[in-house]
């Protein structure tokens, strides 16, 4: 099991070190221990098939909308957190996590909802990067400091060509944007970085 | 110091604001002049109504006559609405819905940029998340200025004149009362006087890129934090609001 320190903010002022270390946020070094802790593991695994209603390829862990499982005296807290402030499947999402749980006689259960820190597409695993990909969306290319930068061209999921143009910023979900590529002519949707 | 009433208040503004344009903004939804743009049409207005549930959600938290979101949002006449008048203008035709947008978004980007710094956790909580789909929407409304602007003569023509018929309703957004002034102090709301610097930066070099002409300062209207409001929020409110007044409780 690996640890993820939390980071102390009262010692952050005094420390040179931590001018040079990227730091882990503490709400995020916390759903990591939740994420390899080997008494939650089962639960992890069980909660696989929960799968992001519009794109089923992909767990709703690997999407990083699941966060963290906590259990408690009073029963399993589950930790969710929104991807685009309007996407309708959030709810969706929350029923099918009941109803798998449930399923499993796993009960009491306490769904959250964390709105910070804010979700971004970093957090879609490498895995889930492939899985898109296969299933013919292309996977968001990892943000930028330059947050107001337009997102670079993705390459086409059918042919591997990178001559493509965005057809439109918004595609057929909040999360996704509409692009063409030249050399094969598809159509494809690519998920857009956030 | 400041009180809940006030945050209260505040709160339920910004997500009256958020409701209002997002019900604007789906009334395009299969009018868009192309298919692509009804469904960015459609994915913006989502958007905003994502937020405004999520401010809706804070400010029945802090509500002392203990309403939720529902209540908040379909259960209050125009006059408790406090949205600004901008955002409650009919669509008008693509280029009036187009030069509002890009007002409101260059508005929006710097306005939720300051409120992720907010001393209230939830409502930072709410910009971090809100801000990085702005960055989308701005761009967006950004390229239709310039598209429709240095276009056709037609469209240069109706942008100008949408812009000349919105221009005043701009001002409110960078006006607060004496309650929103104390969430300025208080270091929980963004200080709307100063966000005028940025909002200039992201709008004219763009108006001036489109071959649009910037309206003068010449006239300026506000109230709607007030409840004061235009003729058109009523019709808004009895579309938005029909199924709840007429079959109250009911549920999906
Ligand atoms: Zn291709």
């Amino acid at each position: 099991m690996v640890s993820f320190p939390i980071p102390n903010p009262e010692k952050m002022g005094s420390d040179p070190i931590y001018s040079r270390i990227p730091l882990v946020e503490a709400e995020l070094a916390a759903d990591r221990a939740s994420q390899s802790d080997p008494a939650l593991a089962w639960l992890w695994s069980l909660l696989e098939q929960v799968r992001d209603p519009e794109i089923p390829v992909l767990s709703v862990r690997e999407l990083g909308v699941l966060r963290a499982l906590e259990s408690t005296a009073s029963g399993l807290r589950v930790m969710i957190t929104p991807t685009w402030s309007g996407c309708p499947a959030m709810h969706t999402i929350e029923q099918d996590i009941r109803a798998v749980l449930e399923a499993a006689g796993v009960a009491p259960v306490t769904v959250s909802m964390r709105l910070a820190p804010a979700w971004t597409t970093d957090w879609i695993t490498p895995g889930a990067r492939e899985s898109l990909r296969r299933y013919g969306v292309a996977p968001p290319a990892m943000t930028s400091p330059d947050a107001g930068a337009a997102d670079p061209a993705p390459a086409c999921p059918q042919c591997g060509s990178t001559a493509t143009r965005c057809i439109s910023e918004f595609g057929s979900t909040a999360c996704k944007s509409l692009w063409q590529c030249r050399d094969c002519s598809e159509p494809f949707d690519a998920f857009k970085r956030l | 110091m400041h009180d809940t009433q006030a945050l209260f208040d505040y709160t339920l503004g910004l997500a009256d604001d958020s409701l209002v344009l997002g019900q604007r903004i789906s009334e395009w939804c299969s009018h868009a002049p192309f298919l692509e743009e009804d469904v960015a049409l459609a994915n913006v207005a989502l958007d905003y109504i994502g937020r405004a549930r999520m401010f809706f959600g804070y400010a029945a938290e802090l509500d002392g006559a203990g309403r939720d979101e529902d209540a908040l949002a379909y259960l209050r006449d125009c006059r408790q609405y406090r949205n600004l008048l901008i955002l409650e203008l009919p669509r008008g035709d693509f280029a009036f819905s187009t030069a509002r947008q890009f007002l409101v978004d260059a508005f929006q980007l710097p306005f939720l940029e300051a409120l992720c710094a907010s001393r209230d956790p939830q409502l930072a909580a709410i910009a971090g998340k809100a801000v990085k789909e702005s960055r989308y929407h701005y761009r967006r409304s950004r390229d239709w200025i310039l598209r429709l602007g240095d276009g056709t003569a037609e469209s240069h023509r109706r942008l100008q004149s949408a812009l000349e018929e919105i221009w005043g309703y701009t001002h409110e957004m960078f006006r607060a009362g004496a309650a929103e002034q104390g969430l300025v102090e208080a270091g929980i709301a963004p200080d709307r006087i100063a966000l005028r610097s940025r909002w200039d930066a992201l709008v004219t070099p763009v108006l001036e890129e489109a071959t649009l002409t910037r309206p003068p300062d010449t006239w300026s209207v506000d109230g709607g934090r007030d409840g004061i409001h235009t003729e058109h929020l009523g019709h808004l409110l009895a579309e938005l609001q029909f199924l709840q007044r007429s079959y109250p409780g009911l549920q999906w």
